[in-house]
């Protein structure tokens, strides 16, 4: 079996103040697969993104990402680039003023020049067919074209690891169509946060689900959402 | 909305077509040069050269002029004052205030030199977009932060406001009518702590996600802004006209 591209071994994380959040969790990704995980709201599974990419602390445990494992913030940096992380809330992560230079604004913070920068931005945006909203202000844009350039201002930094939190909330059904497209035509190993069964059932090559701070095999209970 | 501004009148010169950086040095020594002016003809010249610009801001010209306006009614009452509080010649009196013929010139300078310069301002930065302003103050050494601050506000003020319009709503749905009583005013305390604290933790999840995309502490700026010769034509104008300016006030 080939070495995983993100494993989490052992690994207890709580808020101050509240009970375990996870406890003992373990977690492996391999190549070409797409995992994801299910679970109700405030369970932590979004916690256990912000862990991969060294967001929060875990209180013990160890994070291995990409062959070697990750302990200090300068580790991190490494595991941002290359596990690139969608938040649930596009507005959280669009905060710059035009699209063309949110997608830009991670291959600079990589020391791009502007002229790679430029090339990286048009590219990606003719890939997800978003072109015409390359000038556009990113806080007057729908919802569905918010998540789709979030994925493509991610995208621009290519990633090997795409972490997905709830994509498809709040989507209409064309666009999450749309996004299911993408996502499966991508050659990116990821890990997938939604509690949409049918969105879970056409992406996910394995499903996992998060009950009481740790990770599950899950079979879905209902029928539709059989593959 | 600028690059459709910018296709409409490539033809015929706009303020548009310039430098943002040199529109703004051109606005600040306008505003200096106005204020320290006293002579009717220089301001008169001033009020002139800024009804100039209008046309070739594209923008609205009743708007421009409404929004010109709306300064005028913050100083209004300054200028009713003056000529009562200022000592000198008596003009005419009003229930026993004498008001001077001093305190007259003095408000209508006041008016001129606000007017032109305000107008001068919406003209030449009003019709800027605000992300383009950020980046020109960069360029001119504005400090990091203070041009952050300000992108930041025009990304996240909308989001804000329909935070608040959500809960305001939210508070409609359920009965609330404001009125003057102790319920109303805790619920308006509620609203306004619940928003500083959802603010508080959305500026949180901004930071992890521009740490996500490999943020350091220094933003990148992408576009490129290029001083051509149109630029220097026109502050070569610009310097012209604001000489002719003290000269005429000097006479």
């Amino acid at each position: 079996m080939t070495q995983p591209l993100i494993k989490l071994e052992d690994i207890s994380f709580s808020y101050p103040g509240r009970a375990a959040t996870l406890e003992r969790l373990n977690l492996e990704l391999h190549p070409n697969e797409r995992l994801c995980i299910s679970g109700p709201n405030g369970i932590g599974k979004s916690t256990l993104l912000h862990i991969i990419v060294g967001l929060l602390k875990p209180d013990a445990g160890r994070v291995y990402a990409f062959g070697s494992q990750r302990v200090s913030e300068r580790d991190f940096h490494e595991v941002r680039r290359l596990a690139g992380l969608v938040f649930q809330d596009p507005d959280d992560q669009l905060f710059c003023p035009t699209v063309a230079e949110d997608i830009a604004f991670g291959p600079l913070n990589l020391g791009k020049s502007k002229t790679e920068t430029l090339t990286i931005v048009d590219q990606i945006l003719d890939r997800f067919e978003l072109t015409h909203l390359r000038e556009r202000i990113t806080h007057k844009l729908s919802g569905g074209e918010k998540r789709l350039v979030t994925l493509a201002a991610v995208m621009a930094m290519e990633p090997r690891v795409l972490l997905l939190d709830e994509p498809s909330n709040g989507l209409d059904e064309a666009t999450t169509e749309r996004l299911v497209e993408i996502l499966t035509s991508l050659p990116q190993s990821m890990i997938l946060i939604s509690h949409d069964a049918h969105f879970r059932s056409k992406i996910a090559t394995r499903s996992q689900s998060l009950i009481d701070g740790r990770l599950e095999d899950f079979d879905p209970k209902c029928k539709h959402a059989k593959p | 909305m600028q690059t459709e501004v910018r296709q409409l009148s490539s033809t015929v010169f706009s303020v548009g077509h310039l430098d943002p950086r040199i529109r703004i040095i051109a606005v600040a020594a306008f505003a200096v040069v106005v204020v320290s002016l006293n002579s009717f003809w220089a301001l008169g010249l001033a009020v002139c050269l800024s009804a100039l610009t209008l046309p070739f801001s594209r923008l609205p010209v009743a708007t421009t002029l409404k929004r010109m306006a709306g300064m005028d009614g913050f100083i209004l009452l300054i200028l009713v004052m003056l000529p009562f509080t200022m000592p000198g010649q008596t003009w005419f009196t009003l229930f026993g205030f004498a008001a001077s013929w001093e305190g007259l010139w003095r408000a209508l300078q006041i008016a001129m030199k606000a007017n032109a310069i305000v107008l001068m301002l919406l003209t030449m930065i009003g019709s800027m977009e605000t992300v383009t302003l950020g980046q020109a103050l960069h360029r001119l050494k504005v400090p990091e932060t203070l041009v952050q601050l300000l992108l930041f506000t025009v990304r996240y003020v909308d989001v804000l406001r329909d935070e608040y319009l959500r809960s305001r709503v939210a508070m409609k749905a359920r009965g609330f009518r404001p009125a003057n009583s102790i319920h109303s005013y805790k619920s308006f305390g509620y609203l306004v702590g619940m928003m500083l604290i959802k603010a508080m933790e959305r500026s949180e999840r901004v930071l992890n996600a521009m740490k996500c995309r490999g943020f350091a502490g220094r933003w990148p700026h992408l576009d490129v802004m290029l001083f051509k010769v149109h630029d220097w034509i026109f502050t070569g104008f610009a310097i012209g006209f604001l000489l002719v300016l003290i000269w005429v006030n000097l006479q």
